[in-house]
């Protein structure tokens, strides 16, 4: 097989080409590598998808389920002697002692590390514009912010400069970039992958997910993500395999769409194209209703005050101690904390430590992050009584298509708009994707599938039915 | 709701609680933008949420518990390896108070 044609492969059709010997696990990395090198090299000239780039070919694993496929990690995922500073200055020349969980699973099972990824610092953005490492571009249009705080991960599947990544979800940090880059991207069950070894941004909602070109792929390389890790106390068994996704039709299926997040607030363009991908729906047999989710709109009011209170507290090891960046000439062990912290931090991490600083402070506690708390038990009683109704609910991913660079930047509640569709579903814990259905204005449009805790296969199943008969294409996207 | 309006001091407040220095020309900003933030989320303030419990786990997770038995920790150099400044050992910080 040429290398140009080994490119055009989905992960999962690489795998099987390698295992049946027509294809070669090292061209198909040296091959992945360059281009991944020349997008780095160019900097922001490029689409700046990397902070780095892996320097020589890992010993083949021709025979490995995944086969020695290449992999692109967000930069936040630790891993051993090679840097990870999660989209910060403050972790400038980070080189972790350990690999997290998640990436050791996958290079057991024959991934091989082809690069980090570019995101939002820490995970806080919903663009890339918040990264030390400088701003990602779309590849559909380069003027045009790639989604976040997985954007590099997006773009660089996308742009065909990797067959496949690793992302992180907290409020939509995998589904929103998959939608404004027009792939694939899953947020599974909070619990199902081990979170050790990700830089935390907030604990109770990080879950790491495939952004990937199919729904094959995405399935392929979350069951071997899945499973109980002692070294995170909140990781479960996963109840089942994760099984490759056949469904050709969604006879029988009940499709909840929810108003509350259909309506009001989502672009035009975004709603035809989702109504277009329910009447296909339709046709492949599916059953479509309202349901509600009564307490859906206050879901981001909830997660800004959880999401920064968790970050504010986990960001706090970053102090100048025992790794990243100090400042220079402390006057005293505050002053190297206080000044340290001011250096190393980007703008929005600092607003969201200030936020959730403030959230859990003496006096306002009750009135925020107890309230939010609260909230979120709303929350994930809606979807248990919306599940009760039907099997799966549909959304849009995002309620716009991909903005212009620094369209929002100086907006941060405009900003925040982004995880409306997305958020509800990560306080709840339950899986989500998100696929390409259609374009919108000549970007692409995102659809999200939602089920309840573990339907992991149905969701998948019911995003393959309607991944094959949408026949989205995505090689315009291709550089 | 009225609108929030969090002024200098309590931004220098917060600022002193998170250990974060924030320079002069950042003081203003930030309260402009933590007022809009805590507006949009005041929203909650609306609901009635009495008598609900609150969800800091969705997934309920028991017994995590295992033996509590000794093993190899990170070798000493390898966790100081990446530390900005060490000495006998250790981490080397500035003394508390100048």
């Amino acid at each position: 097989m040429s290398v140009a044609d080994a490119l055009e492969l989905t992960a999962a059709a690489a795998a099987d080409a390698i295992a049946a010997g027509s294809l070669s696990a090292d061209e198909l990395f040296d091959a992945y590598r360059s281009r991944a090198a020349a997008d780095r090299d160019a900097g922001e000239d490029g689409l700046n998808c990397f902070t780095w780039v892996a320097d020589e070919t890992p010993a083949a694993a021709n025979a490995a389920p995944l086969g020695g496929v290449p992999l692109a990690v967000k930069d936040l995922f630790c891993t051993e002697g090679v840097p990870s500073q999660s989209g910060s200055k403050i972790l400038e020349g980070y080189l972790p002692p350990y690999t997290a969980s998640v990436v050791r699973r996958l290079r057991d099972a024959g991934a091989s590390l082809l690069a980090k990824t570019n995101q939002d610092e820490f995970a806080m953005g919903s663009s890339n514009e918040n990264s030390a490492y400088g701003v990602v571009r779309n590849p559909w249009d380069r003027e045009r912010v790639p989604g976040g705080s997985s954007g590099g991960s997006a773009a660089a599947v996308a742009a065909g400069l990797a067959p496949w990544a690793l992302g992180t979800d907290t409020g939509g940090s995998i589904r929103q970039p998959a939608a404004l880059c027009g792939i694939v991207g899953m947020k599974p069950t909070y619990g199902s992958v081990s979170r050790y070894g990700m830089i935390a941004f907030a604990s109770s909602l990080d879950q790491a997910g495939p952004l990937t070109r199919d729904v094959r792929d995405a399935a392929l390389l979350l069951g071997h993500m899945v499973g109980h890790d002692p070294c995170d106390a909140t990781s479960l068994s996963f109840p089942h395999a994760i099984e490759r996704p056949s469904a050709e039709r969604l006879d029988g299926v009940r499709l909840g769409v929810p108003d509350e997040l259909t309506g009001e607030g989502i672009e035009a363009g975004v709603l035809d194209a989702f109504r277009a991908a329910l009447a296909q729906a339709e046709q492949l047999g599916a059953q479509i209703s309202e349901v509600r989710l009564p307490h859906a709109p206050h879901a981001l009011s909830a997660y800004y005050v959880i999401a920064p209170a968790e970050a504010s507290s986990n960001l706090a090891r970053f102090d100048g101690v025992r790794y990243g960046l100090r400042a220079a000439d402390p006057r005293d062990l505050l002053d190297m904390y206080t000044r340290t912290r001011h250096d190393g931090f980007g703008a929005e991490v600092k607003r969201r430590i200030m936020l959730g600083t403030y959230a859990l402070s003496s006096g306002y506690y009750d009135a925020y992050y107890g309230r939010a708390q609260r909230v979120r038990t709303k929350i994930a009683e809606d979807f248990r009584t919306a599940f009760a109704q039907v099997d799966l609910i549909v959304t849009p991913t995002a309620p716009t298509v991909a903005f212009k660079l620094g369209e929002k930047t100086a907006d941060p509640p405009a900003m925040y708009l982004n995880d409306f569709c997305t958020v509800p579903m990560s306080l709840a814990g339950i899986p989500a994707i998100s696929i390409p259905c259609g374009l919108s204005a000549g970007l692409p449009v995102g659809l999200q599938i939602a089920g309840p805790a573990f339907s992991e296969n149905r969701v998948l199943d019911a995003a393959y039915a309607l991944e094959q008969s949408l026949g989205f294409d995505g090689s315009t996207a291709r550089v | 709701m009225r609108a929030t309006v969090i002024g200098r001091d309590e931004v220098l407040h917060v600022a002193r609680l998170a250990r974060l220095a924030l320079a002069e020309d950042e003081i203003e900003p930030m309260a402009l933008e933590l007022s809009a933030v805590l507006d949009h989320v005041a929203r909650i303030g609306e609901l009635d949420l009495d008598g609900v419990a609150p969800t800091s786990h969705v997934v309920d997770v028991t017994g995590g518990l295992r033996p509590d038995e000794p093993r190899p920790c990170l070798p000493r150099e390898v966790a100081l390896a990446q530390a900005p400044a060490v000495a006998d050992d250790g981490f080397l910080v500035p003394s508390p108070q100048a």
